[in-house]
């Protein structure tokens, strides 16, 4: 059943097409809440049992002469991630609610992309997976190229070629494994064998790939280009699902494939999480654009993730699939507010501008959610955040014990940032001379509407829910990645 | 063997020679008329709408015979062999038979809403003719009747590059694709009299039979390597691509949708065909540790180079049929990898990936030859804003632009993974790695310009000058269909891939 998440995203995309402009917010609405549900009951009915190894749901022959099966499957780890889509995917139509400039193909591509990421985190057939996993790609250009804000063409192009660039490296990766163990199936080849010698280039090419869609430092570049450039849907679908295809499918098809080649370089994962968590955090600390100082932080919590992968053991993978969970959420709240709270109504998104605006008493609202969100991105205890650093800490603790001080270290620049971040924008001193500060009454006509409460309360509760009572999901994560071969 | 018989096998080709035959009775029987009607009572209007009579009827006549042929090619016997190989009929030989007659009805379809062609019934029975020296080519296992073949698709490709007289571009188009077409023909046919001296044969099986027995010499090489040359100047492969640009550009749009798409789609058929029959045992290995002499290194190297040069003067190019003639160079280069694999499978991929090549550029030249009309102009700027004013042939470009870099869930995704996987598992301990990382390489960089087109398209504000004009491009309704049939086809090809590429892997024995 959850499979219809996939086809209903698609089919609501089509719809979306060829219906009338006054119906197509509220078909994405349905089509993305209705995904939700799916992954809810999901999530409530399947047993747990059922979840501990990739349990097929279909599996039809696609293409006989070749091998290609249209085959799904889940387990805890893509119910998951299935689950923080939906949410995230909801949140993010009630966010572009007001959108209306060429309104059927903004959430025609939006769709495309939220299908897209379902049919990633499903797909049990290696071909199937890549066919969405790059098809996933253009949507993003034309949804940030034709409605983006700051230098749009630019991330744009920028985003979509490093996407394409890792996707070539996936390609390689892919094309390797395939004729070699001769299947596709994704649970046939996390049974074969490859041979050291291959597993030692090809697990580097795979992994890379994919770690160029989950930011990984040296490749993390178009990240803050492509968050800031991008509408605030864009920016937060990239970050709250996109992102995380990459840290998924390393997990799920490098890791797996290749688990020799995985234990050779693990080390050096962990070193360029490291470094990316220390240097994006402090690369944040340094800027003035509210969404660059959101877009580093993005890319400071999945060195999380990486790093809780590198560990290879059940605790630290465990985490990172936690951390995927609630950097989706709480990268999503924070750009909801950056992007559209705070930007559609002052028209800046600069620092400097938004703490003369005494935003605190404009908006409370907003100021709200940015203190939850803040709360949640730093890891206070009670939000998702923490539960998840904690977690991927403990794992590393065990393999690495030094990079637990060095991320330490990156933890108190991310509060540092943060908190630098949410004072400047909602709490910084009304300075009259530096303009006009806007009195009540024209803030009251720009109130944040219905549907933007909706989105954030949606948003604050997953990453509270999970905060507080992080078992309901480890539970289901945690056998699903004991069954995985590569764990040390 | 009866003359009957011969007529029934060879009853498709028939078919479409009558029909090329009646369309220029029609074209001429018209124009006399229209002339005399002209010189007599001087009434211009009468006469257009005379011409545009007879254009119609001529298409008529045209798609007819062109219907009529496909339901012959089926209606032919399973396997047939005349002559040692001058005609052959086998399910590949059909099966292309029938995608080349499909790719010339779609060109007709696109020619007849070609306005400035001013002798519509010679123009489209000379596409009759070329597409008759197309199901020749593919349904032939014999040199000379290989031979004969392309000189007829040529000599009908010449003709129509430069058949807009109006124009001078065209005029170069046709004498550039001229000179280059007729050396490649004299290289080709300097190769094939080399090796017929060596083998004492034209039959491909008997070349074949008779290249195991002798051991290499550079008389043969000198042979083998001639004949890849001729061919490689019909598929546009770098360094032997240098006409292309200028025929894309400059030839009236249906004649550079056909040279596109359904020659270099025999081309590779009978290329195929003569490497893997012909000059089968003289295969060699093109593995990067393992080079053996062959053609296969030869057919290597002219792949990496066309898809290094093409991809990289692509990102060049402002004007779009340019970019795509540079981007049909890079693909003739991704096609020629499942050639070098030379495994049955290889040859499979090339075929599958060669046939919805050219069912996408058909349909890209159709929205070219859309905004042309409306815009006066091919250029970037003249695409910007099309989404706007026509989101259907908006659409359609964004379909065959995709398909062509390789974005899924369209045919050019399952072509390339298709041809790429065909070729590292027939190189053996991975040596074909190198030509495939040349290619992905290649693909990564060719999603740059591809996107280009879709940024004017979808992106960019329409220039002012346009703006004033009507909103909605008054294109062809007949046009409009053609190109959506053939987007829809990409679209189900990509979705459905097997219905066409299980075909292929059966025929392909």
């Amino acid at each position: 059943m959850i499979a219809w998440t996939i086809y209903l995203t698609f089919a609501g995309a089509v719809a979306v097409l060829l219906l009338p402009c006054v119906f197509a917010r509220w078909i994405a609405l349905l089509t993305t809440l209705a995904g939700l549900v799916l992954g809810i009951v999901a999530f409530v009915r399947t047993p747990i049992a059922d979840l501990a190894h990739f349990t097929t749901i279909i599996s039809v022959p696609w293409v006989p002469p070749l091998g290609m099966n249209y085959h799904l499957a889940i387990d805890g780890v893509s119910l998951t991630m299935v689950l923080v889509t939906g949410i995230s995917a909801v949140s993010t139509v009630l966010f572009s609610w007001d959108v209306d400039h060429r309104q059927r193909e903004f959430f025609f591509w939006l769709l495309l992309v939220v299908g897209g990421c379902y049919g990633v985190f499903l797909s049990a057939d290696l071909f199937l997976f890549f066919a969405f996993y790059e098809l996933v790609i253009v949507p993003k250009y034309f949804l940030i190229a034709i409605f983006g804000s700051t230098n749009k063409e630019y991330g744009a192009m920028k985003l979509t070629l490093y996407s394409f660039f890792g996707g070539m490296f996936v390609f390689a990766g892919i094309i390797v494994a395939y004729p070699t163990a001769g299947s596709l199936d994704l649970n046939q080849l996390a049974q074969f064998h490859f041979n050291p010698e291959l597993q030692s280039w090809a697990f580097p090419v795979l992994f890379l790939g994919f770690a160029v869609i989950a930011g990984i430092w040296p490749l993390h570049t178009w990240a803050p280009a492509g968050h800031v450039a991008a509408p605030t849907a864009g920016s937060m679908l990239l970050a709250g699902i996109v992102m995380k295809l990459g840290a998924y499918a390393g997990l799920r098809i490098a890791m797996n494939l290749f688990p020799e080649g995985f234990q050779m370089w693990s080390k050096w994962i962990a070193v360029l999480a490291v470094i990316g968590i220390v240097y994006a955090a402090a690369v944040a600390l340094r800027q003035r654009d509210l969404k660059f100082v959101i877009g580093y932080s993005s890319v400071s919590h999945m060195g999380f993730v990486l790093l809780g992968l590198a560990t290879a053991n059940v605790f630290g993978v465990s985490g990172a699939i936690l951390q995927m969970f609630s950097h989706g959420v709480i990268a999503a709240l924070l750009f909801a507010v950056a992007g559209r709270m705070l930007y559609r109504r002052t028209h800046t998104r600069e620092l400097d501008a938004l703490s003369g605006m005494n935003l605190s008493h404009a908006l409370p609202f907003a100021a709200f959610t940015f203190v939850v969100a803040s709360a949640a991105s730093m890891g206070i205890p009670g939000f998702s955040g923490f539960a998840a650093e904690i977690t991927i800490l403990v794992g590393v603790w065990k393999t690495y014990p030094i990079a637990v001080w060095i991320t330490g270290a990156g933890m108190v620049l991310v509060a540092a940032f943060t908190l630098r971040a949410l004072v400047k924008s909602f709490f910084g001193e009304a300075r009259t001379q530096t303009g006009r500060v806007p009195t009540d009454a024209d803030w009251t006509e720009q109130s944040i509407t219905l549907a933007e409460k909706g989105g954030a309360c949606l948003l604050m509760f997953a990453t509270l829910a999970v905060g507080l009572y992080p078992k309901v999901l480890l539970d289901r994560i945690m056998p699903a990645v004991e069954a995985m071969r590569f764990l040390k | 063997m009866s003359y009957l018989e011969l007529l029934k096998l060879g009853a498709p080709e028939a078919v479409v020679v009558i029909s090329a035959l009646v369309v220029l009775a029609i074209g001429l029987m018209s124009q006399r008329v229209s002339a005399v009607a002209g010189v007599s009572s001087a009434k211009p209007p009468k006469k257009a709408a005379s011409t545009v009579a007879a254009t119609g009827w001529c298409s008529l006549v045209a798609l007819l015979g062109l219907a009529i042929a496909i339901a012959a090619v089926l209606m032919l016997p399973r396997n047939a062999n005349l002559f040692g190989g001058m005609l052959v009929i086998t399910p590949l030989t059909s099966l292309f038979k029938i995608i080349c007659v499909a790719l010339a009805f779609f060109t007709v379809c696109l020619a007849r809403s070609e306005k400035s062609l001013r002798h519509p019934g010679e123009y489209l029975a000379i596409i009759l003719l070329a597409t008759v020296g197309l199901m020749l080519l593919v349904g032939s296992e014999e040199l000379l009747m290989i031979f004969i073949g392309l000189e007829l698709l040529g000599l009908s490709l010449y003709v129509m590059a430069a058949f807009d007289k109006t124009d001078l571009r065209s005029a170069e188009a046709g004498l550039k694709y001229f000179l280059f077409g007729s050396t490649s023909s004299a290289f080709t046919l300097f190769g094939i009299s080399l090796i017929y001296g060596m083998s004492g044969s034209t039959g491909l099986v008997t070349i074949s039979e008779k290249l195991a027995t002798v051991p290499v010499q550079p008389l043969l090489a000198t042979g083998v390597v001639m004949t890849l040359i001729g061919f490689a100047f019909k598929i546009a492969a770098a360094p032997f691509h240098l006409w292309a640009p200028d025929a894309y550009q400059g030839a009236p749009i249906p004649s550079a949708a056909f040279i596109a798409s359904a020659s270099k789609v025999a081309s590779f058929v009978v290329l195929g065909k003569i490497v893997l029959v012909g000059f089968g045992p003289l295969h060699g290995s093109s593995g990067w540790h393992s080079m053996v002499a062959g053609w296969s290194p030869v057919l290597a190297v002219l792949a990496a180079l066309s898809i290094v040069i093409g991809n990289l003067v692509a990102l060049a190019q402002t004007n779009v049929r340019r970019l795509l003639a540079y981007s049909a160079v890079a693909h003739a280069g991704y096609t020629l990898l499942g050639l070098v694999a030379g495994s049955r499978d290889g040859f499979s991929a090339t075929l599958f990936y060669t046939a919805i090549y050219a069912i996408t550029l058909v349909g890209a030249f159709g929205v070219v030859a859309v905004v042309r009309s409306e815009t006066g102009g091919d250029d970037l700027k003249d695409f910007s804003g099309l989404a706007g004013r026509s989101p259907l042939l908006a659409g359609c470009m964004a379909i065959f632009m995709l398909s062509l870099a390789g974005i899924p869930p369209l045919a050019g995704f399952f072509g390339k993974f298709y041809l790429f996987s065909a070729a590292l598992r027939a190189g053996g301990n991975y040596g074909l790695l190198w030509l495939i990382g040349v290619a992905l390489f290649g693909s990564f960089v060719s999603l740059y310009y591809y996107l280009i087109v879709l940024k004017a398209i979808f992106v960019d504000e329409p220039p002012v000058t346009t703006r004033s004009s009507p909103d909605q491009l008054r294109s062809d309704l007949l046009q409009r269909i053609t190109v959506a049939t053939l987007a829809a086809a990409i679209l189900f090809l990509g979705l459905m891939p097997d219905t066409l590429a299980a075909r292929i892997l059966a025929a392909v024995s």
